[in-house]
Parts: structure tokens; sequence; C-alpha cells
């Protein structure tokens, strides 16, 4: 025992010392170092936002140097608060407020005391900063904005949030980030990469010199300048057809996917989301719960397409051989469905595809529709053969642009009837209304240019995107580059697009004609619906155009979404002749027409389920 | 008589060839010379600058720690040179002279900050405590090895405890308390020369009574006491005849001893002291107050963990130490070097260090028990002793698991009378044991 005493004590020492080492150096041991080592400050030298332009050169946003006042509590020494406050034009009281909750935050980390001072304040700041021991002046920049269009496409840039810097460790506070749009979408691209100092500090928290003599430290890496696929002109001018009204407009090039423009509206100007006033800004816009300018129609808002999609029933009819191009179907102003008769506007008589589709006749589509689902044993058949054609458009689905946000649309499957009836309790009859548009069916703006698209190629689109060149240097992506095919054959597209440059010719569009331009088009009426204190209550019909032109060589495909602009004419076709002249002859020779559509607007229309009063929809008052 | 016995143990020396060297435990001189190495390469991180990174700078901490490695290797030299049985011979008048000398300080000593333990001999301060170590652990050997001393015998326990009092009582009002405590670690010696165990058991009882006081406060301690010596009494008095009045009366010491120990902390202890305990027992329940307190009043065990834990398991890599460059711990290279090691060296560099020293510790215990004289046994558990409660006292307060008490870290910290006596203190062992084969002393 006595021999042993010592010997026990020093291993059992030995033990846990080893214990309690272990418990520090390998479980406690946090791998963050560097940022939670107190001898080592950390400097950051931020790199300037990449430009964007569109797609011929032209300047959409670029940048204005901005200055914060920063404050690392810590070494904050007693100073006269008055002198301070009057200098950075800030009350005595937020001054103090500002300090307990940067303290709060961090006594060590440096935390934002003044966003974004003006050029001028800085000025005279500058000099006498080094009196105040614990405050400097970080220079960033804030996005400046040669357009007032574009908000949606654009997007913002504001402060990270605490969940950003849970998220992300590349961020520290006060950093921006983008967050809708283009600038959320490339944000890694446009920011660049902030360069890193790392200075070795004393206890007493001095510097006394580089740490691990710079070999750590980073220079920044610029931001890139981005080139998208955006025509600023044509974007601007989209936006002021679009003053008054809500509603999206895509024009796509079909040729290679490029989105030309994508127009919300209402909408706002994007410097609006700029500096100091950026957060009252949003606030107000986002409380705008009713015209919902921060909401993206053009890529968000789900509607029945309406006649539209009568050209992608031909096509489907055509391919599974159930309709030929002279197929003829009677309309008796209408159509049956049971016992129940559906209107029709078309005038009555023959139609056949190119009739139909030029007179919009919902009897022929009907008949079409079924006969599609006539040609296989069950309905469930006839309906996974229908969506998938569907789908092959970019339907139902997300597209997969290059933008943050989106919806899918939705082509109803067979699961969703038999959720809806129960499993074989439904048929062609039940859905009919598949057929011209209306029913199940919904789509966004984006989508119904896709489709257009698709069908201006005869058969194959390009993903939509938004992103034309890195640096000049063109994208290469393949999701972008490579077609995608339909399930159609190219050769059934010819008696669609015939009937669809008739609808321009002598069809439901005739109004619209452009001089010199060929254009095929589809014009669409959806009625929609909205509860009223509780009652469905329908209101004035959307009114829906989608076309491309020129009709051999398409430049550009294009669909316009009017909410409550009655039928697809009045509005979105007007809208859409007019974008397209604009787009291919660089101007606009129907001057007459050009001014009322600027001048027209529907918010009377908006008005009137929020009036409260008894109200007529589909009027025919300009 | 000096001269003489150096004259002939350096004739003795040349004559044997070298037999010394042949016989000593390598072993050891290599656990030895490991330590000393690893404590030099940090001592160089933790002083060194930018401007003069020269390792031969004599002016720099390091550079002066490097002249005392090599004095050290001198007074190895010297230790192993002389006879062996002039350490047992001398032992009394090395004792005598080294509490003259630990007496000398109050007059002639020099004052370095607050504490009057150092002799300024113009090139070095010599700290005369370090030299006591090692007269003092001879002593006791030397007493406990005469024939006449029996440690059974009352009388002779107490003048054996004496030896060790002593040099503590004439170190603890420099004020040095942290040498003074070093001496009470030599009664281990007197436990393995057969020192009832008891004794520990009621120095452990001490403690425990102290520790449980100042955590729980009397009246608990004295609840939980009666509580268990009820279920004690129901259980066991029918097997054991207990004497109830000793007990009780043990019982009611105890009692009377928590209540002092409260009265001593209050009222006895300075408000510095009273910090250290209630930081190292956690006796402040508020969270934030107490972070407050390992801030300011901990300040250095608080930055010299974070040291230490900051090094993960590789370590950041020698001279990398971001806070041992920021001199963010105190005193890191003396007292604190540890936590040099734990920040460049990582989990790998500080197992490593507590690991020799638990080999050497054993080592020298396995030696201590293979000699034939009893002189060099009790001698070689002195030299334990004395290394280990610096070993246990000075990590375990860097590590954070023992309050702060300034002692340092033999063969490693920063301190040449430190490194020089330690030297001297290990090698008269690993020079007797040398001897331990030879028949004639």
């Amino acid at each position: 025992m006595k021999r042993l005493l010592l010997s026990s004590l020093v291993i059992l020492i030995g033990i846990t010392f080893l214990g309690r080492l272990s418990y520090l150096q390998i479980f406690s041991f946090s791998p963050d170092q560097i940022a939670e080592d107190p001898a080592i400050k950390t400097i950051y030298d931020y790199p300037e936002r990449g430009y964007i332009y569109d797609r011929n050169g032209k300047l959409l946003v670029g940048n204005d140097p901005a200055y914060d006042v920063m404050v690392i509590p810590r070494e904050v020494k007693p100073l006269d608060t008055l002198e301070f406050c009057s200098l950075l034009n800030l009350e005595k009281e937020k001054f103090i407020k500002q300090l307990r909750k940067a303290r709060i935050y961090s006594p060590r980390l440096p935390s934002v005391l003044v966003h974004q001072l003006s050029k001028e304040d800085y000025g005279r700041l500058q000099e006498k900063m080094r009196k105040y021991k614990g405050f400097y002046i970080q220079k960033r920049s804030l996005r400046y904005y040669d357009t007032n269009s574009g908000a949606n496409v654009l997007g913002y840039i504001s402060e990270v949030n605490e969940r950003d810097l849970a998220k992300n460790k590349y961020y520290v506070q006060g950093e921006l980030t983008g967050r809708t749009g283009v600038e959320k979408q490339y944000e890694e691209i446009l920011r660049g990469r902030k360069g890193v100092q790392y200075i070795q500090k004393d206890r007493f928290n001095r510097d006394i010199g580089p740490y691990k003599s710079g070999s750590l430290d980073t220079i920044p890496e610029q931001g890139k300048q981005i080139s998208l696929t955006i025509d600023k002109v044509l974007q601007e001018y989209g936006e002021q057809l679009m003053i008054g009204k809500r509603g999206g407009i895509v024009a796509l090039e079909p040729s290679s996917g490029e989105i030309l423009s994508m127009i919300s509206g209402p909408t706002y100007d994007p410097a609006l989301l700029v500096g100091r006033k950026r957060s009252r800004n949003y606030t107000k816009l986002y409380n705008d719960t009713i015209a919902n300018p921060t909401w993206d129609r053009s890529i968000l808002a789900q509607q029945p397409p309406g006649s539209p999609f009568k050209t992608l029933n031909a096509l489907i009819a055509l391919q599974e051989d159930v309709i030929e191009e002279n197929t003829t179907i009677r309309c008796y102003n209408g159509f049956y469905v049971g016992r129940s008769k559906k209107g029709c506007h078309c005038g009555g008589g023959l139609r056949n595809v190119n009739s139909g589709i030029y007179k919009s006749c919902n009897a022929y589509f009907a008949g079409t529709f079924r006969k599609i689902y006539e040609k296989f044993e069950t309905t469930d058949e006839g309906m996974d053969v229908w969506e998938k054609h569907m789908k092959s458009f970019g339907l139902g689905n997300y597209l997969g642009y290059d933008l943050p946000y989106g919806q899918k649309g939705r082509i109803p499957s067979k699961e969703y009837y038999d959720k809806w009836y129960g499993d074989n309790r439904w048929s062609s009859s039940y859905i009919i209304s598949n057929s011209i548009g209306q029913g199940e069916v919904l789509a966004t703006p984006v989508q119904l240019a896709n489709m257009t698209a698709a069908i201006a190629n005869r058969g194959h689109y390009f993903t939509p995107h938004i992103l034309k060149k890195i640096e000049g240097e063109a994208i290469s992506n393949p999701r972008f580059t490579e077609p995608k095919h339909t399930t159609i054959d190219r050769k059934h597209f010819e008696p669609v697009i015939q009937g669809m440059a008739d609808v321009y010719r002598k069809g439901t569009a005739r109004w619209v004609q452009i001089p010199d331009i060929e254009i095929a088009g589809k014009t669409g009426t959806a009625e929609n619906f909205t509860k009223i204190d509780g009652v469905r209550t329908q209101l004035t019909d959307h009114s829906v155009f989608v076309a491309f032109a020129p009709v051999n060589k398409p430049k550009i495909a294009i669909a316009v979404y009017i909410e409550n602009g009655y039928y697809g004419s009045r509005y979105a076709g007007h809208i859409a002749s007019l974008m397209i002249e604009k787009y291919i002859k660089g101007n606009v020779t129907r001057k007459d027409l050009e001014k009322r559509m600027l001048e027209k607007t529907l918010e009377r229309e908006y008005a009137k389920p929020y009036s409260g009063e008894e109200f007529k929809i589909n009027e025919y008052v300009w | 008589m000096l001269n003489h016995i150096v004259a002939k143990s350096l004739r003795l020396m040349s004559m044997s060839g070298n037999s010394v060297l042949k016989r000593i435990d390598w072993l050891s001189v290599l656990f030895y010379f490991t330590l000393v190495l690893i404590g030099w390469l940090n001592i160089y991180s933790s002083t060194v600058t930018e401007a003069e990174p020269q390792i031969f700078n004599f002016n720099a901490l390091h550079g002066k720690q490097l002249f005392f490695a090599g004095a050290s290797i001198i007074a190895i030299m010297l230790v192993l040179a002389l006879e062996v049985n002039f350490y047992e011979r001398f032992s009394s008048l090395f004792y005598l002279i080294a509490m003259v000398i630990l007496l000398g300080l109050y007059p002639f000593g020099k004052t370095i900050a607050g504490a009057t333990s150092w002799y300024d001999l113009g090139f070095f301060n010599l700290q005369p405590s370090e030299l006591a170590k090692v007269a003092t652990a001879l002593a006791l050997a030397k007493y406990l090895s005469d024939i006449q001393t029996d440690i059974k015998r009352r009388k002779d326990q107490l003048y054996a405890i004496l030896i060790l009092l002593i040099p503590a009582i004439l170190i603890i009002p420099q004020p040095d308390p942290g040498s003074a405590l070093v001496f009470f670690a030599l009664i281990f010696v007197i436990f393995r020369e057969g020192l009832p165990l008891y004794y520990l058991g009621i120095l452990f009882l001490v403690i425990l009574i102290f520790v449980a006081t100042l955590k729980f406060g009397t009246l608990w301690l004295t609840i939980s006491l009666a509580l268990f010596t009820t279920i004690f009494f129901l259980i066991k008095r029918k097997k054991f005849k207990v004497p109830i009045i000793p007990f009780a009366s043990a019982l009611v010491a105890i009692v009377l001893f928590s209540l002092s120990v409260n009265f001593v902390f209050n009222n006895v202890f300075e408000q510095r002291h009273r910090d250290r305990f209630s930081l190292w027992l956690r006796l402040e329940k508020d969270p934030k107050k107490l972070e407050q307190i390992r801030k300011t009043i901990g300040y250095n065990t608080y930055q010299s963990e974070k040291a230490i834990e900051s090094g993960g398991l590789i370590g950041k890599g020698f001279l990398e130490g971001t806070r041992t460059k920021g001199d963010f711990v105190p005193e890191q290279h003396s007292d604190y070097i540890f936590s040099t090691i734990g920040e460049e060296w990582g989990f790998l560099g500080t197992s490593l260090v507590v690991l020799t020293f638990t080999f050497l510790f054993l080592r020298l215990i396995h030696l201590a028990e293979r000699q034939k004289n009893p002189f060099s046994r009790m001698y070689g558990y002195g030299v334990v002793s004395i290394l280990f409660i610096h070993f246990l006292i000075n990590v375990g307060m860097v590590i954070g698991i023992l309050p702060t008490i300034g002692i340092p870290l033999p063969f490693m910290s920063y301190g040449g009378s430190g490194l020089l006596f330690f030297t001297i203190l290990l090698f008269i062992f690993l020079r007797l044991d040398a001897n331990r084969l030879k028949e004639s002393f």
C-alpha cells in the first residue's frame, strides 16, 4: 500500500490531465478559429458589384459609392457625443440606442452605426474620423439604375439577415445580398469575392502586423459584368403599355429561348429599393396587397390560359391521328355536354382546324378533345397521353428558367380527377372545359410565351433564360442552349400555324394587324371568379393573346395576359401587336393605337370588386 | 575537507573510465532532455520578437534560458563527478546553510513583483527556495534513514515533519505561499517510510470538509452528516460495537471545523483568495457573474484555457500561436508555459508532455524502490514528490482545474534558479542510483 501510494497518485493525475486536455482540445475545440480568435482582426475589402447590361449592351444597373459608419463597441473611448452626433446628422438618443444594439450583437465585431451616408456627409466626416476611436467608415457601393423599369427581373439587394448569416458562412453582418430577380439568381457572379486581411493583435488590441505574414490574406475578386437577354427598349415600352393594367407580358426569341422582356403590371421603379429609403419603400409596396406590385405576375400568376390552349389541343389531335386537316365538326352555335348546351361565339357552321382556330370555335375543340379520348379504351389512358403531350410544351411544371421564383401552372392528371370525382367516375365530358383552356388547366404568362415559341419553332423550344453573357462571353449552359423537343411531329404544326396566321388575317384578331409584318397569333378570353364576402362572383374576363412573328422566320414569340381586360384582342391583342412592331421595326407606326393603349387604364374595372356595390362585368365601354 | 572530497572524486571518475556514465539511468536522462528541449522551444516561441529572432540573444529571455540550460549541463557533470557519499554525509550541513540563506533574504533579498524571494547576484537573480528544495529532500532522507529514527514514534514523526515545515515557514512571509506548499509534498516520503496512512485519511477529510463547506455550507454538511450517521447506525450497530463517545466527538469536531472554515474564509482570507476559490469551486451561481469573474480575476486561467483550447488536436504550429504572439496569456513563458504548448502543439503536444512527466515519475519511483541504500530510496521519493507537486499544481492551474497558485513547471518554465536546481535535484538521485550496486560507500 505505502509503496503504491505515490505511483497510483501519479497515474491518477496523469489520466485526469489527459481527460481534461482532451475535453478542452478535442471536444470544446471549435474549428472556426480565426473568427473567434481575439488576437486576429479581420478586415474586408469589398469588390464592386458587377454591372448589368441589356442584350444590346445598354446599361441597366451600375453602382454608386456609399459609406457606412461602423463601430467596434469594445474600442470606443469616451467621446464628445454631441459633436459626433451633429457630424453624423443623428439624434443623440438614436446614437445611444444604436451603440447599445451594436454592443449586444458583439463588443468585438464591427456593427453598422449609420447606414449609407451621402457623399457630402462622407466628405465632412472623413478627416475627423480618426478622432473617434472605435469608429470607422466602410466604403460600399449602392446600386444605381439606368432605367426605371425591369424591377421584377433585376430584383434588388439588401442587407443580409440572421437567416442568411446562418445559411451562408461567406456573409458577415452589414453585407448586401441579392433578394429577388437576377440579383438573387446571379448573386455570386455579380458579387465577386471580398478580399480578407488578417491582422495579428496583442492583448491591448494593438495591431502588431499581418497574421502569418499575410499568407492567408486574399485580394478581392471583382464582381463580373453580365448581359441579360432583356431588350431594354422593349422592356421599358411594355411597362409603359402596362400602366394602369394588371397582368404579365413575356416576350421570347424562339430561336434561342432568350427572354426579350418580362413585364409585370403594376410594377415600381427599381431605384425605390436602394439605400436608406429602401425599407420604408419596400413596406409600402409590400403592403399593397390588392395591386401587389412586388408580385411578379409574368412568372407567378397562374391563370386559365383560355383559347390559346386550343392550338395545343389541335396539335395533339393531329398527332394522335384522330382528326385530319380537313376533318369537319359542326358548330350549333355551341355544343352539347350531355343535355346541357355550352355556347360558342363563332357564328356556327362546319369547322375544320383552320377555321376552328381563326374563329376560335368552342364546339370544334370540344369535339376534337372528345375524339382524343375516344381513341383509347379508357379515359385514364387518354388522359395520360394528353398530359404527356401537354407537358412536353413546358406546361404543368417548372420551366427551369434562371430566375429564383416560379410556379408550375397546372396540367391535370388522372390522379387529379380521381381525387376530385373518385376512381373511374369521370369521363372526357367532365373535363371538356380543358379543350378551350378553361376548367382545370392553369399557366403562367412565361409558360404561354414558351408554348408559343415551341409552335413558332415547329416543335421544339429552348428553355427561356435571362442571362446572355458573363463578362462578354456568351453562356454555354446546355440547359439553355440545347433544344427541348415536344412530342408533336413537325408536319402537324403547319395547319395550326396557318390557322393562327388567319386569326390575324381574317379571324378574331383582324383588328390588330401591323403593316408589313405577318403575325400568327391566338386570342383568348378567360372567365375568372373571385370571392366577395364569401360569394363566388364572376369578374370581367381576362384578355389573353399569344403570337409570334414573322410567321416564317419567327423573331419574337409573345404572351400577353391582361387581367379583366375582357376579350382577347381588346387589350392583350393590341398590346402584343405594338410590342411586336416595336421589336421588329424599332418604332411604332400606328400612333393612334399606341396613344390609346398608353392612356387606357383598367383601374375602374379593378375597383369594382372592392366598391361594395353591384357591378356589371364584360362591359363594352372603353 | 570539501576540497579533499572533490579532488578525490574527480580522480575517481578519471580512473574508473566514466563508470558513472555507463551506469546512469539513460531513460530518465532522455525524459529530462525531452522536457528541457520542449520547454525551451516554447519559451522561445513565447518571448521571441520578429525584430530579434536570433537564438543566442542573451538579452532576450529565451537566450538567458539557453545560457542556464548550458549551466545545467555543467552542473550535471559536477553532480555526477562528485563522490557518492558526499551528498549523504553533508546533507545536514546543506540544510543548515539553505535555511540560513532563506533567512538572509529578509535583510538582503531583492523584491520582484511584491515578493522578496531573490538574491541579486549581478548577472542573475538567485531564488534560494529552489535550493532549499534540494537541501530539504536530502535532509529528510538523511534523518529518516538514520538507524536511531523510528517513524512509528510520535516524536520522530514530529521531527520529520519539522524538517519540511521549517523552510515552508521561512518562505511563506516572503510572501510565496506557492513555493511553501511544495515542501508539504515531502510527506509522501514519510508515508513511504511508514507514517500511518490514517494521517493521509485525516488530511483528505480536512480537504473534503473545507471544500464541502465552501460549496454547500455548514448547514447542509451537518444535515447530510447527521443523515449518514443515522443510517450507518441503523444498519451497522448490530454487527459492530461502535464506541459512541469518540464517534460523537469526531462528528462535533467536524462541525466545528466546518464553522471555522467559514470564519477563516470570510475573515482571514483576502478578497483575491476568496475570488480564486469562488472561481475554482464555481461558488457564484449566476452564470453571467461567473463569466465576469472568469474574465477579470480568472483572467489568466481564462486566457490560458482558451489558448489551449484553440490549439485543437494538432495545434497551430511552432511560432504560429496567435494568442501567444498577442501576449494574451500573462506569464506565458514562466508559469503558463504549458498553454503555449497547448496552443502551438495541440493535444499531441500536451499529451506528450503529460505522458513524459508521468513516465519520468514512475521510472524514478521504480529506481527508488530498487535502491539498497535506504537514504537513496528516500531521497528518490523526495525528488519525485517535489517534481510531482509542481507538475500537479502548475498544469492543474493552467488547464483550469485547480485554483491559481504560482509555481513553475519543472524543466520547462522560464527561470534560471528553477532549471538549475531542478536539474541538480534530479541528477543527485541519478548519481546515487548509478552507484547502487557498489558495495562500498
